[in-house]
C-alpha cells in the first residue's frame, strides 16, 4: 500500500522530461529584500481596463456557461479579421480557427495531432521550454537545431535540411523568439520555404509575440501560399494584450487539421474560459491603441536595456522582438548557471541562465525588460558592477 | 524626434538625457540641446511632481470654481482671466464653453481661507457676475495617474 508500487506505472517519457530547471532561483529570490527580477516572462502591464471590464460585464450578466468547443463565433470572427488586418492571413472563422486555453494548449494539441512514438519533431533552440516537453510527452523525439548568435538566432535552411529524416513529422518555429528576442524577415522565411515546400512536414508556428516586433512588421510563414495548408499558426492574447492570467489563445490552420486538433481540445479542455473570451472580443475590437502604448514602452526599455548591457561589458545581440535580451556572458569566464547564481546572491538581480532554453543557450542569459524603467536602471547599475568585479577577479 | 521626446518627458521627466538619447537613437548632447530649445520656446513649461498631499501632514484644500463674467469690449475674456490667474492662490484657470465662462482652481490651507478668497478677491472683481464654488473631497486620478493606484509587482519571480 504505498506509492512506490505505483511509481513504476508512470510513463517513462514523462519521467524523462525534466521540469523547467530554475526553481532554486525562485526560492532564493522570494526570501530576498530589494531583489529585482528580470526573470519574468510576462508583461508587467495590467490588462487594459476596457478589456477587463468586458470580462466583468459578462460575469454580471451571468455568462458563466460553456461556449461552443471552438469558442464563441463572434470571437472567431474577430480573430479572423485581426489575422487578416495585422498579418495578411485569411482564415475562415467557421472551421479554420480554434480558441484555446492559451498558446500553451495550442502548442500541445498541435504536436499531439502529428507526433507519437517513433516520430521526430524538429525544435530549434534556444526556445520556449514547452516545445520540447510537449514533444516528449507524446513519445516522439525532439530533434534540436542550434540557433547561432552569428545568424542573429534566425533559422537557416541548411540547418533544417540537415535535421530532416524520414521520421520528421513537424517543425516548431517560434518568432519573435523567447528567449533570444530574434525575429525572422520575409527573406529569411523565403529561404526556409525553399527547403520546406516540397516536404510533407507540418510547421507549427508559435507567433505569440507577433505584436511585439520593433523593426518592421511581423511576418508569418503562413503568408507563403506553398506553406499555408501545412502551417499551424499559434497566437494569443497573453503577451500582446497583457492577458497572461486569463488563459486564452488561438490556433489557425487548414480545416482538415483543425477538425482533428479540435477533438483533443474538446475532450481535454471543453472550451476556453468564457469570461476570457468576452474580454478577448473587446481586445480585438478596441485594443489597438493600448497595444501600441505598451509596445512603444517596451521598445524604449529595450533600447535602454541593450545599451546598458553593452556598456556593462557584455556582448549583446540586438533583439527586435518579444521582451527579452539574450546577452553573451562568456567574456566573464562564468558559466550561465554560476553567472546567474552569483548575480542573484551578490547583487540581487535575477536573470535566467540561457541553458534553461536548450543546451546551446549555455554562455548566454535571458533578461526581460517587461519591468519598469526604474527597475531596469537599477538592475543595469548592479549588473555593471558585477561584471566589472568578475572580470577583475579573472585577471 | 521632438514629438517623441515630448511624449517621453510627459510620462517621466526624471529619465536621464543618456537614457532618452538611447530611446531616441541619438546622443545625450542632442537631447539636451532639444530640451533647451523646447524650454526656451516655451513648449515645455515646467517639470512638476504629482503629489498626493493626503499622505503628507499637510492639509491642502482645493476648490473648483465656476465663474461667470462679462467680457470686456475689445479685450474679450483675456483681461479678466488675467486678473484672476495672477493671484498665487489660483493654480489653474481656463476659458470654458457652456454654462459658465471661466473655470478657476483655487488652493488654500483651509476651506475658510478659500471661501474668503472667493468672497473677498474673486467675487468683487468688476466684471465677475457670479462664482459657484465646489470643494474637492477626494482625488481619484490626475494627469493619468490614479491616486492610491500603486500596487506591488506581485508576479511570480520567474516565468519561462
Ligand atoms: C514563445 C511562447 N509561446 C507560448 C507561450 C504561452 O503563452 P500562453 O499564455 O498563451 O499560453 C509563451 C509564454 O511564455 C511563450 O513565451
Amino acid at each position: 500500500m504505498s506509492i512506490s508500487r505505483i511509481r513504476g506505472l508512470i510513463k517513462k517519457n514523462i519521467l524523462d522530461t525534466p521540469p523547467s530547471g530554475i526553481r532554486k532561483y525562485f526560492d532564493l529570490i522570494n526570501e530576498m529584500k530589494g531583489a529585482i527580477s528580470l526573470g519574468i516572462g510576462e508583461p508587467d502591464f495590467e490588462t487594459p481596463w476596457t478589456i477587463r471590464e468586458e470580462g466583468i460585464y459578462s460575469l454580471e450578466k451571468g455568462r458563466t456557461h460553456y461556449s461552443s468547443n471552438a469558442g464563441f463565433i463572434e470571437l472567431r470572427e474577430e480573430i479572423s479579421r485581426y489575422m487578416e488586418r495585422k498579418f495578411g492571413l485569411k482564415y475562415d472563422p467557421r472551421d479554420e480557427i480554434l480558441v484555446t486555453v492559451g498558446g500553451s494548449e495550442a502548442i500541445d494539441i498541435a504536436v499531439r495531432t502529428f507526433a507519437g512514438p517513433g516520430d521526430e519533431v524538429i525544435v530549434p533552440e534556444p526556445s520556449f521550454v514547452a516545445y520540447k516537453g510537449c514533444v516528449m510527452f507524446t513519445g516522439a523525439k525532439p530533434v534540436t537545431i542550434e540557433l547561432k548568435a552569428e545568424n542573429r538566432f534566425r533559422l537557416k535552411p541548411e540547418q533544417v535540411l540537415e535535421a530532416i529524416t524520414e521520421r520528421t513529422r513537424a517543425i516548431i518555429i517560434g518568432y519573435p523568439n523567447n528567449p533570444t528576442g530574434a525575429t525572422m524577415d520575409y527573406e529569411d522565411y523565403a529561404a526556409l520555404v525553399e527547403v520546406l515546400k516540397d516536404k510533407d512536414i507540418v510547421v507549427i508556428s508559435d507567433e505569440l509575440y507577433a505584436e511585439l516586433t520593433y523593426h518592421g512588421k511581423h511576418v508569418s510563414i503562413a503568408r507563403f501560399p506553398e506553406m499555408k495548408y501545412k502551417t499551424i499558426v499559434i497566437n494569443g492574447f497573453s503577451k500582446a494584450f497583457a492577458m497572461t492570467g486569463w488563459r486564452i489563445g488561438f490556433v489557425c490552420c487548414n480545416a482538415e487539421i483543425l477538425e482533428q486538433m479540435k477533438k483533443i481540445h474538446q475532450y481535454a479542455l471543453m472550451c476556453s474560459p468564457t469570461t476570457a473570451q468576452y474580454a478577448a472580443i473587446e481586445a480585438l475590437r478596441n485594443g489597438d491603441d493600448e497595444v501600441r502604448r505598451m509596445t512603444d514602452e517596451y521598445n524604449r526599455r529595450r533600447l535602454v536595456m541593450v545599451d546598458g548591457l553593452r556598456k556593462a561589458g557584455l556582448d549583446c545581440f540586438e533583439p527586435v522582438g518579444a521582451f527579452y535580451v539574450f546577452p553573451d556572458i562568456t567574456s566573464t569566464g562564468l558559466s550561465s548557471d554560476s553567472f546567474c547564481e552569483r548575480l542573484l546572491m551578490e547583487e540581487k538581480v535575477l536573470m535566467v541562465p540561457g541553458n534553461a532554453f536548450g543546451a546551446c543557450g549555455e554562455g548566454f542569459v535571458r533578461a526581460t525588460y517587461a519591468t519598469s524603467i526604474e527597475n531596469i536602471r537599477e538592475a543595469l547599475t548592479r549588473i555593471a558592477r558585477f561584471v566589472e568585479r568578475v572580470k577583475n577577479e579573472k585577471k | 524626434m521632438k514629438k517623441e521626446l515630448l511624449n517621453i518627458l510627459k510620462r517621466n521627466c526624471r529619465l536621464t538625457c543618456d537614457e532618452i538619447a538611447v530611446m531616441l537613437g541619438t546622443t545625450a548632447e542632442e537631447v539636451e540641446e532639444a530640451m533647451k530649445e523646447l524650454d526656451e520656446k516655451g513648449v515645455i513649461l515646467a517639470y512638476n511632481a504629482l503629489i498626493d498631499w493626503e499622505k503628507v501632514d499637510e492639509e491642502i484644500v482645493t476648490a473648483y470654481i465656476e465663474v461667470k463674467v462679462t467680457p470686456q469690449r475689445g479685450q474679450g475674456y483675456d483681461k479678466v482671466a488675467e486678473r484672476i490667474y495672477k493671484y498665487p492662490q489660483v493654480t489653474a484657470c481656463c476659458l470654458m464653453s457652456g454654462g459658465f465662462d471661466l473655470f478657476v482652481v483655487v488652493e488654500g490651507k483651509t476651506m475658510k481661507e478659500v471661501a474668503l478668497f472667493v468672497a473677498e478677491k474673486l467675487a468683487p472683481i468688476e466684471s465677475v457676475l457670479s462664482c459657484a464654488t465646489h470643494f474637492v473631497l477626494k482625488k481619484y486620478k490626475e494627469n493619468n495617474v490614479v491616486f492610491n493606484g500603486y500596487h506591488k509587482d506581485d508576479r511570480e519571480a520567474v516565468v519561462l
